[in-house]
């Protein structure tokens, strides 16, 4: 009896933390969207508003995931010293890109508006850009990684119906077949991107 | 006139890769999937891209610098009066594809809003529920009847393109575009050729102001400008083509989860 008791408690305890922590990935995306506004709206220095978004992006982007995505099939071809100095590098670059294309809006004002539940692991978060008197609005969607509901993590950004990934896959596809597929030129265009 | 229409599908075909015509969406999607197209003639390409960039920060960036600071009402009537005359070409395009019910709400949206609308300035028929104007083409045109985009190729001032989509866009000139017939072919007391072309030149504007931003940030930072710009026409053409914005790639989660373990 008591035993029972036991394993119903143990139970209503785990129903719950799973059930508290959670996130809705639309939740997700609009928490991520205002840290990430409120940050750009700031009167802060441009260099301290991309140091604030670059954390936000650690938190909430699957950097790794989207690195080797990016690498295409050439991630079967290295080894385990290259692979960690590919991490390495593609997480300075990404971080680098990502907050300096962010650091470019003031106050940008986005609204999710619907989701798409694409299986387990994946959710297709629609949102709009709302347009100002320079630039119309914008469709942003968000692609989801929901594989561990506690922690989810964003792995594409599609704008208008075009996948950042994606195009960011074949620009390096481009680097790397402009130069027999050498994996240390991909490694020195990284390297200049990100002290320049 | 009829030959030289026979003669340009003609040699569609002879550019394109695969012309076995399909309404297998999935072939479609295949045919056009950006991976899969060739850049038969990169050197070239990437010359003629560094040509218009360079004509870009000439004449299209500071144009469009200027325009973009215009008040909204004008810029949107501008847009309107621009994608109104682009409805010309769309109308016959819907009628190729098959999607009549659309040819239909866009022949009412074209005389709506050029009369009522003075001219399309006014999107009047947005508010008489006929909506969903979608811009079509020859190129996609001839894509859902199969033919295969070919190689890639970098237009002098025009852009980025594919082989049938260049072709696709001269039968515009062969008949294909009643503007460019009623202003440059034919000659009529009302309108000319200055009318065909600066409304080109505004177009273009209008495109480059939209984007101003976009394509400042998307230059600075690219690893390889070209590829990025590359990537994503032939990414919005797959789209056009198959009139979806659903997202085609990283679907493939085999990709994803092998990466994850």
């Amino acid at each position: 009896m008591k035993i029972k008791k036991i394993v119903v408690v143990v139970f209503l305890y785990l129903f719950n933390y799973n059930y508290s922590y959670s996130i809705e990935p639309e939740i997700f995306v609009q928490s991520t969207v205002n840290r990430a506004s409120k940050i750009l709206s700031e009167s802060i220095s441009k260099e301290k508003k991309m140091d604030e978004l670059k954390l936000i992006a650690k938190e909430t982007v699957d950097i790794r995931g989207i690195g080797f995505y990016t690498l295409g099939s050439v991630r079967k071809t290295l080894n385990d010293d290259q692979k960690k100095r590919y991490a390495i590098l593609f997480e300075e670059y990404f971080l680098k890109s990502f907050s300096s294309r962010l650091a470019e809006y003031t106050n940008p004002e986005i609204d999710v508006q619907s989701k798409e539940i694409l299986s387990e692991n994946y959710t297709i978060v629609n949102s709009i850009l709302k347009g100002t008197a320079e630039r119309p609005e914008v469709k942003i969607d968000w692609r989801i990684y929901t594989k561990n509901p506690e922690n989810p993590l964003i792995r594409d950004l599609i704008i208008e119906g075009l996948s950042l990934a994606r195009t960011q896959k074949e620009e390096f596809s481009s680097i790397l077949n402009s130069n027999d597929d050498d994996i240390n030129a991909l490694f020195k265009t990284l390297e200049e991107f990100s002290k320049n | 006139m009829i030959k030289k229409i026979l003669i340009i599908i003609f040699t569609t075909y002879a550019l394109t890769v695969n012309v076995i015509a399909s309404d297998d969406g999935e072939l479609i999607l295949k045919k056009n999937d950006p991976a899969e197209i060739e850049d038969c003639s990169e050197n070239f390409n990437r010359a003629t891209f560094k040509f218009n960039k360079a004509l870009d920060g000439i004449i299209f960036q500071p144009i469009a610098s200027v325009y973009r600071k215009l008040p909204s009402p004008a810029k949107t009537g501008v847009s309107n009066s621009l994608e109104n005359i682009s409805h010309l070409v769309t109308v016959p395009n819907n009628l190729i594809q098959g999607d009549f019910k659309q040819a239909g709400v866009n022949t009412g949206r074209f005389l709506v809003n050029t009369t009522i609308g003075v001219l399309g300035f006014f999107d009047v028929a947005q508010h008489l529920g006929l909506t969903g104007f979608e811009k079509e083409d020859y190129g996609q045109s001839l894509a859902t009847l199969g033919v295969g985009p070919g190689c890639y190729i970098v237009l002098p001032i025009l852009g980025p393109s594919t082989a049938r989509d260049t072709v696709g866009s001269t039968l515009n000139f062969f008949g294909g575009d009643p503007w460019y017939n009623v202003t440059v072919r034919n000659d009529t007391q009302y309108f000319n050729e200055a009318n065909y072309y600066s409304s080109k030149g505004v177009s273009g504007v209008d495109f480059r102001a939209k984007n101003f931003d976009s394509i400042e940030n998307l230059e600075k930072n690219s690893l390889d400008f070209y590829a990025s710009v590359k990537s994503l026409y032939l990414q919005d053409r797959q789209q056009r083509i198959l009139n979806t914005k659903k997202i085609i790639d990283t679907q493939d989660d085999s990709d994803w989860e092998e990466i994850s373990q």
